[in-house]
């Protein structure tokens, strides 16, 4: 049976990228514990609109965990503390006690800058995409699906890398603001098919340079990433990015 | 140049460096573990690393190395630092608690400590040995008497821990940096990952301990290398009993 | 007057009509497709696959979604699979055989060319994703695997998991990244279409408002195509995401573009039951578990009773008192009946009093007997996440041993009711996806062509993508073929200046309204009446009724909504406040189109029309058409325009999932 909680939140604002960005804090009474997160912050929404104030923004969309759009920083956790890995949308009110104070942050590293209060700009991570995190094939032009077999061990692996949602939670986490947990994961599913072999050394030299182009952080394995992935993807992922790297760069 | 303008590229200078560095280690630990059987084969083997050609060949590469391992780590860390951003967060991370490796996070500190005792272990060692055979003088003992440099040494308690704190820094550094290492290099994988991690702890802890123990031996006075005494009753001041 | 609505279906008999079109449909030439731009509004299955393609042929593309990214999409979401007759299980599946069986799914409703050429196409797309690498599930020796579906005999269904949206919309995403990185495609996140440019009678381009900073940008192209989803959030509570809104295809509607069926909504059968009033939105527990899951409510009503108040639990209840009423009443199909179907029965069972939650309104869906045949771990192998996902809502995991009665073990069930998952209806477009506007064309779940009144399990995949990859690319260059010579449209064109006035005037009469009432709190009301009126079973008097409530809400919107902030920046408000707008124009059109349509068929259950035994009765004499709408301005009714259906290759029969 549901029980109701009382608490006080506490929110990052900040008024675009240049903003120095401040805490406000709000009382919230009696929210029932089977709340999820995002509809106790829609309630907190719905009492500063009606106490004439701006509400707060952060992303959102499919509130079911797979669109990869939400991205709050949780008493100090990326999509809060859960044990087998949720997003935010996904984590509920049952995992917070009567009187706690709840701080929520932005993602912050410096690709992400803020748009505004948590929602942060998430562009880079396209940008990496676009470098070649696709096989480049004409519609319409493919042989029969089941001309390459493909082992289901391979097969299996590559739709967990392929798992990925592009939160941002990885690069949230890290203390070195890296983003090759996301990279790792992409490279990975597609280097694990036969369809994207065709491609690989490429694609993860392109797709590296657009990463460190954009100013994200080195890797030091330590494995923060993998703790708050969502979607459990692991650091073998990135010892495979490591490792299709070299291979490539030795090919030149 | 990939090796310096790559995240990965750079990454792998570490790693490179830094195994480069763990064989070193094993060689020197093997080499303090003769010391404790004999002194007279330690000081054939120093006599072979004095100032000869090939030895200093191979010194100026191992300064080399480190140097790079140290230029890079701080490197890395800058853009590290950059990458992160100005903004820091209000609470700070508590991420599945025990899924993060102390050392992981702490790499750079642990390196400076070991640099600081570094620079301590050279002015010990290889300033009264192979510096001094090139520069022609000599401090205390003969240059090429390493043992009696480390009977001189550890008779001293506070660079006795000194070099245990040191040790265990370098426990902690090896303990991440090895398979880290083979992570970065791709030697890792799913099954490989928790391998690489039980054979480093394995490897790294004998290493250290193999260190750890001749440092205590000479200082206890246990080493059988300290048989001089006629009685066997040398374990109070060991050095001054052999003088 | 009404108009005649010229579906352009090409002659000759079914199974040859794409065949022959695409052999005589004219073509673009290479220098000129240089020339001619393409706007792509949305980037879901239909939306990135679109731009890919056309980008890829050549065309410039403009492609804008109100996410982040393109990769966010709704589409990612949905679970279970999608279909293509491709046989690899010899198990007699044939093109025929799924053109057949999605148009019994849509109760015969459903446009014969257009679902057979969508049977057609659906075995490139499997070809089309596994070649950009989609992970889909295989058996040992490298094949790929297949599972079976409600309202099919074949396992034809191919999947990724419980993530095959998300698989397949990241396949497309990243052909849409390929032409973004060959410049071909220029993407626009964080924007939304506001309202479509008419210049001489012809779709040219858009007015877009950037939702970080607030202004109204101006796009031009020689052909606007719009693939922006359904209009699920209407009832606000909906297994859609909360971006999801159907202010692009209200605009268009109101520009002058049909909008068809709009009461052909569907109601999802497997859905985490409402908990609370603050509930933002209905999760989808996939259909998928049907294949394993049996369901079930109490048969004895004191058991119910007894549920309700929590007094017992279902695993209590012996296997004797429990009504497998899917089972029961549609032996052939069992717990694989189509949707519709599957959801009115839960509904009437509820209505009956036999419902099992605190609320009366959930019935059970229960993996016991599946777990003691095939063990914990094959059942966890299939559904662990999906278990998982249920656990972290409802503090229940359905895979706990919780009794055992006479030697037969039960596992605590999960609880589901029926929910608004997606809508059949949308956007007239005729064969080759165009709507009445010319120039402007509709894919996806945005258009309303493919499904009929009812659409089966992972078809909706199945038609953003052959709409993307394989139909528009080819049609809209049969319009194209001689728009080269118009060149660049200017955007300074008084089409453009008084379409973005119109825009920017309405943003600035919402700001200004400065009454109470969030656009939330607006919003659910306006949900409690469409579920309420225009929900599962409608009545003439109820949708009268709902008509009225509806309006009467809408003045009150017009009147004392409040929208906090400014129109410059990010205003996330003032967006929803936009699409709530729409979804009222979206509501009264349901319910217009609902009253219209004198019997019952797939997503649209009038009660007036039912069989002694509850069943859905069509009237194929007088309703045996497209229900096409007209917007007449607004608060006023709606014109009706038909597009009378011809079935040539199938024969109208009474749905049957009995025997």
């Amino acid at each position: 049976m549901a029980k109701n909680i009382s608490f006080t939140i506490k929110f990052w604002r900040q008024n675009g990228p240049k903003d120095a960005g401040h805490f406000d804090t709000h009382e919230m009474h009696d929210i029932p514990d089977d709340t999820s997160f995002l509809e106790m912050l829609d309630i907190l929404n719905e009492e500063l609109i009606n106490e004439g104030k701006e509400p707060f923004v952060f992303d959102h969309d499919c509130r079911e965990g797979i669109c990869g759009m939400c991205s709050l920083y949780i008493n100090g956790t990326p999509h809060g503390l859960t044990e087998r890995g949720a997003t935010t949308c996904q984590l509920y009110m049952r995992r917070f006690n009567d009187g706690d104070v709840i701080t929520v942050e932005p993602w912050r590293s410096a690709a992400f800058p803020v748009i505004k209060d948590c929602m942060v700009d998430r562009n880079a991570f396209d940008k990496i995409i676009q470098a070649g995190g696709y096989t480049t094939i004409r519609t319409g032009q493919a042989q029969d699906a089941n001309a390459i077999l493909i082992p289901k061990e391979d097969a299996d692996e590559a739709m967990d890398c392929a798992s990925c949602i592009g939160c941002g939670a990885c690069v949230a986490a890290c203390k070195n603001g890296s983003a090759m947990l996301f990279v790792s994961s992409k490279v990975s599913q597609l280097a694990l098919l036969p369809q994207g072999r065709v491609e690989a050394a490429r694609r993860v030299k392109n797709m590296i340079a657009k990463m460190d182009e954009l100013g994200f952080g080195n890797c030091t394995n330590t494995r923060a990433c993998e703790a708050v992935c969502p979607k459990n993807e692991t650091i073998a992922n990135i010892a495979r990015l490591n490792r299709e790297m070299i291979k490539a760069k030795m090919a030149d | 140049m990939w090796l310096l303008n790559s995240s990965i590229g750079r990454k792998v200078v570490m790693s490179v460096t830094g195994i480069a560095l763990i064989l070193f280690l094993t060689f020197h630990c093997a080499m303090n573990i003769v010391a404790l059987f004999s002194g007279e084969a330690y000081n054939t083997i120093c006599e072979l690393l004095g100032a000869n050609w090939y030895a200093l060949v191979a010194t100026m590469g191992l300064a080399a190395l480190a140097v790079i391992h140290i230029v890079f780590a701080f490197i890395l860390t800058a853009q590290n630092r950059k990458a992160r951003g100005n903004s820091r967060y209000e609470v700070s991370t508590t991420v599945n608690p025990g899924k993060v490796e102390w050392a992981s996070k702490n790499m750079l500190v642990l390196g400076l400590i070991i640099l600081i005792g570094l620079l301590v272990h050279l002015q010990n060692f290889w300033y009264n040995m192979m510096f001094a055979e090139i520069a022609g003088f000599t401090n205390g003992h003969s240059p090429a008497d390493g043992f009696a440099f480390i009977i001189d040494t550890f008779s001293h308690w506070p660079l006795v821990v000194l070099y245990l704190v040191w040790f265990a820094a370098i426990w902690f550094h090896l303990a991440h940096g090895f398979w880290s290492a083979m992570q970065t290099l791709g030697l890792s994988g799913k099954i490989w990952l928790k391998r690489m991690q039980c054979f480093g702890l394995i490897y790294v802890t004998l290493l250290m301990l193999g260190f750890t123990v001749v440092v205590l031996g000479f200082y206890f006075g246990c080493a059988p290398s300290l048989d001089c005494c006629p009685d066997g009753a040398c374990c109070e001041a060991a050095a001054v009993c052999c003088q | 007057m009404a108009k005649v609505l010229d579906s352009k279906i090409p002659a000759g008999p079914v199974p040859e009509k794409w065949k022959e079109y695409k052999a005589h449909q004219r073509l673009v030439n290479p220098k000129n497709k240089l020339k001619l731009d393409v706007i792509v509004v949305g980037t879901g299955l239909a939306g990135a696959s679109a731009a890919a393609s056309l980008g890829e042929m050549g065309f410039n593309v403009i492609n804008l979604c109100i996410q982040d990214s393109p990769r966010r999409a709704h589409s990612i979401a949905a679970q279970g699979g999608i279909n293509a007759a491709k046989c690899y299980q010899n198990d007699g599946d044939s093109v025929y055989r799924l053109f057949y069986d999605t148009v019994k799914g849509g109760d015969y409703r459903a446009r014969e060319a257009n679902v057979y050429r969508l049977a057609e196409v659906s075995n490139n797309i499997i070809d089309q994703c596994v070649a950009q690498g989609v992970p889909f599930a295989r058996e040992y020796g490298g094949m790929l695997a297949n599972r079976s579906f409600g309202g099919a005999q074949v396992s034809r269904t191919f999947y990724a998991k419980g993530q095959t949206g998300q698989q397949l919309l990241l396949g497309a995403y990243s052909s849409l990244s390929c032409q973004v990185n060959a410049g071909k495609v220029k993407l626009y996140t964080r924007y939304e279409m506001e309202d479509v440019v008419i210049v001489d009678g012809r779709a040219r381009g858009i007015i877009a408002k950037n939702l970080v900073t607030g202004k109204l940008e101006r796009f031009s192209a020689n052909a606007v195509v719009i693939a922006t989803g359904g209009y699920g959030n209407t009832y606000f509570l909906s297994t859609n995401a909360m971006g999801c809104n159907c202010t692009a295809a209200v605009q268009c509607y109101r520009k002058g573009a049909m909008f068809a069926n709009p009461s052909y909504v569907q109601i999802h059968p497997t859905c985490i039951p409402v908990h609370g009033d603050k509930q933002s939105k209905l999760t989808l527990m996939s259909e998928s578990l049907r294949n394993d899951g049996r369901i079930w409510v109490p048969k004895k009503i004191e058991d119910a009773k007894k549920l309700q108040k929590g007094e017992i639990n279902p695993w209590d209840i012996a296997e004797e008192d429990r009504d497998y009423y899917l089972e029961r009443r549609y032996p052939a199909f069992g717990n694989l009946v189509p949707r519709d179907v599957a959801s009115r029965a839960a509904k009437e069972r509820c209505d009956k009093g036999f419902g099992v939650n605190n609320t009366g309104l959930a019935v059970y869906l229960d993996f016991s007997e599946s777990i003691n045949r095939l063990g914990i771990d094959v059942i966890m192998q299939r559904y662990g996440n999906l278990f998982e996902m249920y656990e972290e809502i409802t503090d229940v995991f359905p895979g706990d041993l919780a009794n055992e009665i006479n030697g037969v073990k039960y596992y605590k069930p999960m609880m589901i009711y029926p929910a608004i998952h997606y809508t059949m209806g949308g956007i007239w477009v005729d064969y080759e996806l165009q709507t009445t506007i010319p120039g402007l064309f509709a894919i996806g779940e945005c258009n309303f062509s493919d499904h009929g009144a009812n659409r089966l399990g992972a078809s909706a995949l199945m038609q953003g993508l052959a709409d993307g990859y394989f139909v528009l690319p080819y049609t809209i260059q049969n319009y194209l073929a001689d728009q080269s010579i118009w060149g660049k449209i200017s955007t300074d064109r008084p089409e453009f200046d008084e379409a973005e006035k119109a825009v920017d005037a309405e943003l600035t009469r919402l700001l200004n309204i400065k009454g109470k009432r969030s656009v939330d709190s607006l919003h659910k009301e306006l949900g409690h009446i469409m579920w309420e009126y225009v929900g599962m079973g409608r009545t003439a008097e109820g949708l009268k009724e709902g008509l009225k409530k509806m309006h009467e809400l809408e003045k009150e919107f017009d009147t004392n909504l409040f929208v906090p902030g400014t129109k410059e920046g990010l205003n996330v408000e003032l967006d929803k406040a936009i699409h709530l707008r729409d979804f009222f124009t979206m509501g009264q059109l349901v319910a217009f189109d609902a009253l219209s349509r004198n019997e019952s068929c797939g997503g649209h259950f009038r009660e007036e029309y039912q069989t002694e035994e509850g069943e859905a009765k069509r009237d194929d004499e007088n309703y045996f058409y497209v229900g096409c709408w007209e917007y007449k301005g607004k608060g006023v009714e709606p014109e009706l325009s038909k597009e009378p259906l011809e079935y040539e290759a199938i024969k109208v029969q009474t749905r049957n999932y009995k025997n």
